[in-house]
């Protein structure tokens, strides 16, 4: 099981209509520990149905040891998580915080790097930044939100960057163009993207084209998990049946019936929470980035934080 | 209560020795009677006090004498602390992990003092303080990993993580079991791995490279690895083979018990919180044959283990030529009587 931090809301700051920001301190006053850019969190949120956890990355200044700080957006299709962060959050609430993980950190061999901010997918891409001009790198930030009050954390970065911060406005017709954006870089150059997965998908697609190496284009991408039919998990090591309701994720599930897999990021990206999988008497739906196709053909394994089944009962090796 | 710290070489005239109990919280590695390669990784959590596994980073009565080896060898070839300019980040991370570990797990021999940036360090049984600015290397005598590695037991690598694998862009290496740092500096993971035999193809990296992927900060692991040398030598190197390979032609059933020593080496992996890197670290401990044959349990297990040890292993550790020596002064030791599963030495 990782490490869980008591922790207490000691702040929450109105953003922009829907985006909130929050400071996390520990309950017992003491230092947190630092962290590298891109890391996120994953944060135990007491919904009224049970513990939801949600990553979430860290946009303050890593080497604050006193406060934690992310950003969150309102789900318009809220599984519950964001919602509760909205409307029920409240300033000294004691909340239990995962340590941090790094699914998205900077290339420390790049000579120059382009941040490529999506929305909310700004909070990585400010912690990168702080991280890059910290160690004097070349770095510059092109940061596309809906409109001029959604420009969050804009102000922090304009700080860190500069005039190689570049903003685009939607509202006003402006968007950013992959093409122009990544031709004639100079070798050595890294590029690294947050935001929604329709974004993801041309900026991948277009580095390709271009003739890109895939190892020098970064993006993240966290996956709620999607709902779906209810189903059962029949836990064959410990001897449990589960069910999965239509909201919830197979992972919480499990974990609300006292079992506890690991994890690391709940957004299918990290591999941690692979399970075996013994039996299945519907098909497996997989949501994850993780497994390979052989994998997912093989029938084997699952990724419970985001995958689920179409109803009808699977056994898993737990 | 402190440590009583030992007067002693690991090399020339190899008055190395252990006390009594030093044979006895010796991390014997084998808990069954045949020895085969596994992923043998577990949380790397307080254990029994006075274990070797009860600290972060166990110091013991051979500490300072190893931190004056280390000097020694790093005086005759700089080549054995490397760092990668982009490690600078982790080399911080080193420093302050070491620095915080052992003035918490040692007050009596180590103290840290924090005042934001302005750090001081004290270290008594080297007889050092040091006042300095963390994060500014000008402020060090040494680079920030080589300084706090001198004043550690046992060897570092760290390893930056990028691309979905991990580089050994850094490293402290004198007390190695026959391997170069200077060669296997920037390779990725499995390439400085690549001369182990069999464990490539029963799929051993490749599962111990997607664990450490996955390794958590604040959860650090451990495993266990060994070999043997002749005489209680850290720098058996690449580099100074000649001075210490033909020690192993001079193994004879009068000196082997003294002579020959089994070396293991306790791994703790720990991810870095700046720099997103892994801390690899590598405690050897060494005792002769006749020190562990005090204990009938252990006597018998490593006459099994080396009695039925697969050839290429034997010869990948370098134990061919002294080994049948070895085993028939242990197989006077042992009558064939079961050893229950288990590493303990009663």
């Amino acid at each position: 099981m990782s490490v869980q931090l008591d922790m207490r809301l000691a702040r929450i700051i109105e953003l922009a209509p829907g985006i909130r920001e929050f400071w996390l301190c520990r309950e017992d006053g003491g230092e947190l520990p630092v962290y590298s850019g891109g890391s996120h969190i994953v944060v135990s949120l007491p919904l009224p149905g049970g513990i939801q956890r949600n990553p979430y990355s860290l946009v303050g200044d890593p080497s604050d040891t006193s406060k934690w700080r992310i950003a969150v957006r309102r789900q318009e299709q809220s599984r519950g998580g964001s919602a509760w962060l909205h409307e029920s959050a409240r300033e000294g609430q004691a909340i239990k915080v995962s340590m941090p993980a790094n699914l998205f950190p900077m290339a420390r061999l790049g000579r120059h790097h382009i941040l490529i901010a999506g929305g909310i997918g700004v909070t990585p891409i400010l912690s990168l930044s702080r991280e890059l001009a910290r160690l004097g790198e070349s770095f510059e930030v092109h940061y596309a939100h809906r409109a001029p009050e959604f420009a969050v954390l804009a102000g922090e970065l304009r700080t860190l960057a500069g005039p190689d911060l570049h903003c685009y406005v939607e509202s006003r017709g402006e968007t950013i163009d992959f093409r122009k954006l990544l031709a004639g870089r100079p070798l050595g150059t890294h590029a690294y993207l947050c935001g929604p997965q329709g974004m993801v998908e041309a900026y991948h697609r277009t580095a390709r084209e271009m003739g890109w190496p895939d190892t020098h284009v970064h993006s993240e991408r966290f996956l709620a998990p999607p709902p779906g039919e209810a189903f059962k998990v029949r836990l064959a090591k410990s001897g449990k049946d589960v069910e999965v309701r239509s909201e919830q994720s197979m992972l919480e599930a499990i974990e609300a019936s006292g079992v506890q897999p690991p994890f690391l990021c709940r957004g299918g990206a990290c591999g941690q929470c692979e399970t075996e999988v013994l039996a299945c008497d519907s098909s497996l739906l997989h949501n994850d980035l993780f497994l390979s196709q052989a994998e997912r053909e093989s029938g084997r394994k699952i990724m419970p934080c985001v995958s689920r089944v179409a109803g009808g009962c699977i056994t898993v090796n737990l | 209560m402190g440590i009583a710290f030992r007067e002693e070489t690991f090399r020339d005239t190899y008055t190395y020795r252990n006390s009594d109990e030093g044979v006895r919280r010796f991390p014997f590695p084998f808990g069954l009677d045949q020895y085969m390669y596994s992923v043998n990784i577990e949380p790397h959590t307080a254990g029994k006090p006075g274990s070797v596994y009860e600290h972060a980073f166990d110091i013991d009565e051979h500490y300072i004498a190893e931190c004056r080896d280390r000097a020694i060898t790093l005086e005759r070839d700089p080549k054995r602390c490397i760092s990668l300019p982009h490690m600078i980040d982790a080399e911080w991370d080193v420093l302050e992990l070491i620095m915080t570990s052992l003035s918490k797990d040692y007050p009596e021999h180590f103290s840290l003092q924090r005042d934001g940036n302005k750090w001081t360090w004290t270290n008594r049984p080297l007889g050092i303080e040091q006042a300095f600015v963390f994060g500014d290397a000008a402020t060090l005598p040494h680079p920030p990993f080589e300084y706090i590695t001198r004043q550690t037991q046992g060897d570092f690598v760290i390893m930056d993580h990028r691309d979905g694998d991990l580089w050994a862009d850094a490293g402290m290496i004198t007390s190695q079991a026959d391997w170069s740092l200077a060669f296997d500096v920037g390779m990725s993971f499995k390439e400085w791995h690549g001369p182990v035999p069999r464990a490539h193809e029963i799929g051993v990296f490749d599962r111990a490279l997607k664990y450490l992927l996955m390794l958590q900060l604040g959860n650090p692991v451990r495993r266990l690895n060994w070999t043997m040398t002749v005489n209680p030598r850290l720098d058996t190197a690449p580099e100074t083979y000649p001075e210490w390979g033909p020690d192993r032609t001079g193994v004879t059933l009068e000196n082997v018990a003294q002579k020959v020593h089994l070396r293991v080496e306790l791994q703790g992996l720990f991810r870095l919180p700046r720099s997103n890197g892994i801390l690899f670290s590598i405690r050897c401990y060494l005792a002769s044959v006749g020190d562990l044959a005090r204990y009938p349990r252990w006597a018998r297990r490593l006459h099994r283990v080396l009695r039925d040890l697969p050839d290429d292993l034997a010869e990948y550790k370098g134990l061919v030529r002294y080994k049948p020596t070895v085993l028939e002064w242990l197989s006077r030791l042992d009558d064939g009587t079961p050893v229950p599963a288990g590493t303990d030495p009663e």
